[in-house]
């Protein structure tokens, strides 16, 4: 049994596979407490995609995809601002056209390139097991600003995210604090790119967050609990696509949806199960 | 309540036009509250007292006017002024706790990136045990009835302790019992020189405990102590001859004229 669980981390990728998919997927659960409690998920399913035009002009230029990825989810996040709420065009219609806008651009983009199907591909959907040493220590860093924002605003984000109209009235300024948590939303996009790629992202963001909200009634608890389910997943994730041979990122995300349906009909059990006399 | 200063006004309003989409929903309203006074702000459906709640507060913008709080711009000191909204626009199901609501009144004073000290849990405590809630203080918010709900955005409020409280329709929905801890409550906080303001349809409880009368209909019809404002010629203008004043011995009641219409 010992050996099972050892013997997949004697490689070096598959360590740092680990540690990349462990660090990203808390951090996604972490930034994933807002998504699921003000209804995000749209949102951030629509920056991640937003993000592939820019991850593919990087590529073509030879630049750090990183970079190219975070400027367009950035500005995305602030087009999503900008627009909505202005006229006619609706909150959820102004993100559906911008979204879909920058990744058929990404598309077109990457349709001009010769031979591009495998390393674009695995942006699309991940691959964790291609995380080299220096992307981990962008996570890290990137991951470490991300959680030190949550512990330096968190009681302004818990009162933002509960009653924004009391947080405008005592004076919060409420479009900043919703700026920062789009562009937080935005860097866990980008640095979970290579793990589980743009289309499953929002997987990361929203299933374990989504999981610890039906075991907690505590803000505190469900920003701990969140994470640590989210890293079970990934860890579990990693050997069944180790032991399976299967696609990372897709049994990551697998994972951690059957622990999100187990826990909901758990739940169920709970409450008409053995209460109803 | 360490300020020394004596104040001559809590909150003057002057000459306000405010409403949403550059359409004024209030015109020229022009008032003043002396510290320590409890105002009620009545007028019919659509007269505009959530608009000046919410102009007061900066939470819609104002085209014309001034509002002052302790003789300065009231934006620049929206921590000082705590707010019971109408409608509490919140999730039901959200992961908190009725203390952690009342908590998020000491936000303002306990400031970035910090935790909260003793003194904002002792006022927590405080402020649940004034509004009879310290039993539920560890119930998640949506468990609780509509009239407790109410009472622990009041909490917020009490632990905020901010000089003026705008509280808009605070005892709608609420249970004749609770009505009068409510009023009871706020008597008490003016008491300590809280400037208390409060949308309400409740007319002869506004006769019976509030300082000052401020009568809306889009205009300030009539701003006074109730005795004076309780004509029927003004609350003709306010209402639009829906309401009417029975005088019983020494006490004025106002009917509501239902067949008007």
């Amino acid at each position: 049994m010992l050996e099972f669980l050892v013997a997949p981390f004697e490689f070096g990728f598959m360590q740092r596979a680990l540690v990349g998919g462990v660090l990203v997927a808390a951090i996604c659960a972490l930034v994933g407490t807002y998504v699921v409690l003000r209804g995000l998920a749209f949102v951030g399913d629509a920056l991640a995609h937003a993000a592939f035009p820019g991850v593919v002009i990087a590529y073509l230029l030879k630049g750090n995809i990183y970079l190219g990825a975070l400027l367009f989810a950035l500005a995305t996040a602030l087009g999503i601002g900008l627009v909505s709420g202005r006229g006619r065009v609706s909150h959820d219609t102004a993100i559906g056209i911008l979204f879909a806008g920058a990744f058929a651009l990404g598309v077109l983009l990457m349709s001009m390139i010769r031979g591009y199907s495998v390393d674009l591909f695995s942006f699309l959907f991940g691959n964790v097991l291609g995380i080299s040493e220096r992307e981990l220590w962008l996570v890290a860093f990137l991951g470490g600003v991300v959680v030190l924002t949550i512990t330096v605003c968190y009681k302004e984000l818990l009162l933002l995210s509960f009653d924004p109209t009391v947080a405008e009235a005592m004076g919060y300024p409420i479009r900043a604090f919703n700026y920062l948590l789009l562009a937080l939303i935005a860097v866990t996009i980008v640095i979970s790119i290579q793990t589980v790629g743009i289309i499953l992202v929002v997987a990361l963001l929203v299933t374990p967050s989504a999981t610890a909200y039906l075991l907690t009634e505590r803000f505190f608890r469900m920003m701990l609990l969140g994470p640590l389910l989210a890293v079970l997943a990934a860890v579990i994730g990693l050997y069944l696509s180790y032991y399976l041979n299967v696609a990372s990122g897709a049994a990551i995300v697998l994972v951690s949806t059957c622990v999100f349906f187990l826990a909901l009909a758990g739940r169920r059990l709970l409450s008409h199960g053995p209460s109803r006399a | 309540m360490t300020e020394t200063k004596t104040w001559r006004y809590c909150l003057e309003v002057r000459d306000l036009d405010a409403g949403y989409n550059g359409t004024p929903a209030v015109e020229g309203i022009t008032f003043a509250i002396p510290p320590g006074q409890m105002v009620g702000v009545i007028g019919p459906n659509g007269a505009g007292k959530s608009t000046l709640f919410k102009a007061i507060l900066g939470l819609i913008p104002h085209q014309r006017g001034e509002i002052l709080l302790h003789e300065a711009p009231a934006l620049g000191q929206r921590a000082m002024m705590g707010y019971l909204p109408q409608l509490e626009e919140v999730t039901r199901d959200f992961p908190v706790s009725v203390a952690d609501v009342a908590m998020m009144g000491r936000y303002p004073r306990i400031g970035w990136g910090r935790r909260p000290g003793p003194d904002d849990v002792a006022a927590v405590r405080q402020a649940l045990d004034r509004v009879e809630l310290l039993g539920q203080a560890q119930t998640q918010i949506g468990k609780l009835s509509g009239g407790q709900q109410q009472r622990a955005f009041l909490a917020r409020v009490l632990a905020q302790d901010p000089h003026l409280l705008l509280l808009d329709e605070p005892v709608s929905g609420v249970d004749t019992t609770t009505q009068h801890a409510i009023f009871a409550l706020l008597e008490a906080l003016r008491d300590t020189g809280k400037t208390v303001v409060v949308a309400t349809h409740d007319l002869n409880c506004v006769i019976e405990r509030f300082d000052q009368v401020l009568c809306l209909n889009r205009r300030v019809i009539a701003y006074g102590p109730p005795r004076e404002v309780f004509r029927e010629d003004i609350l003709d203008r306010t209402y639009g001859h829906h309401l009417m004043i029975v005088r019983v011995g020494d006490r004025r009641i106002v009917v509501a004229d239902e067949h008007r219409h």
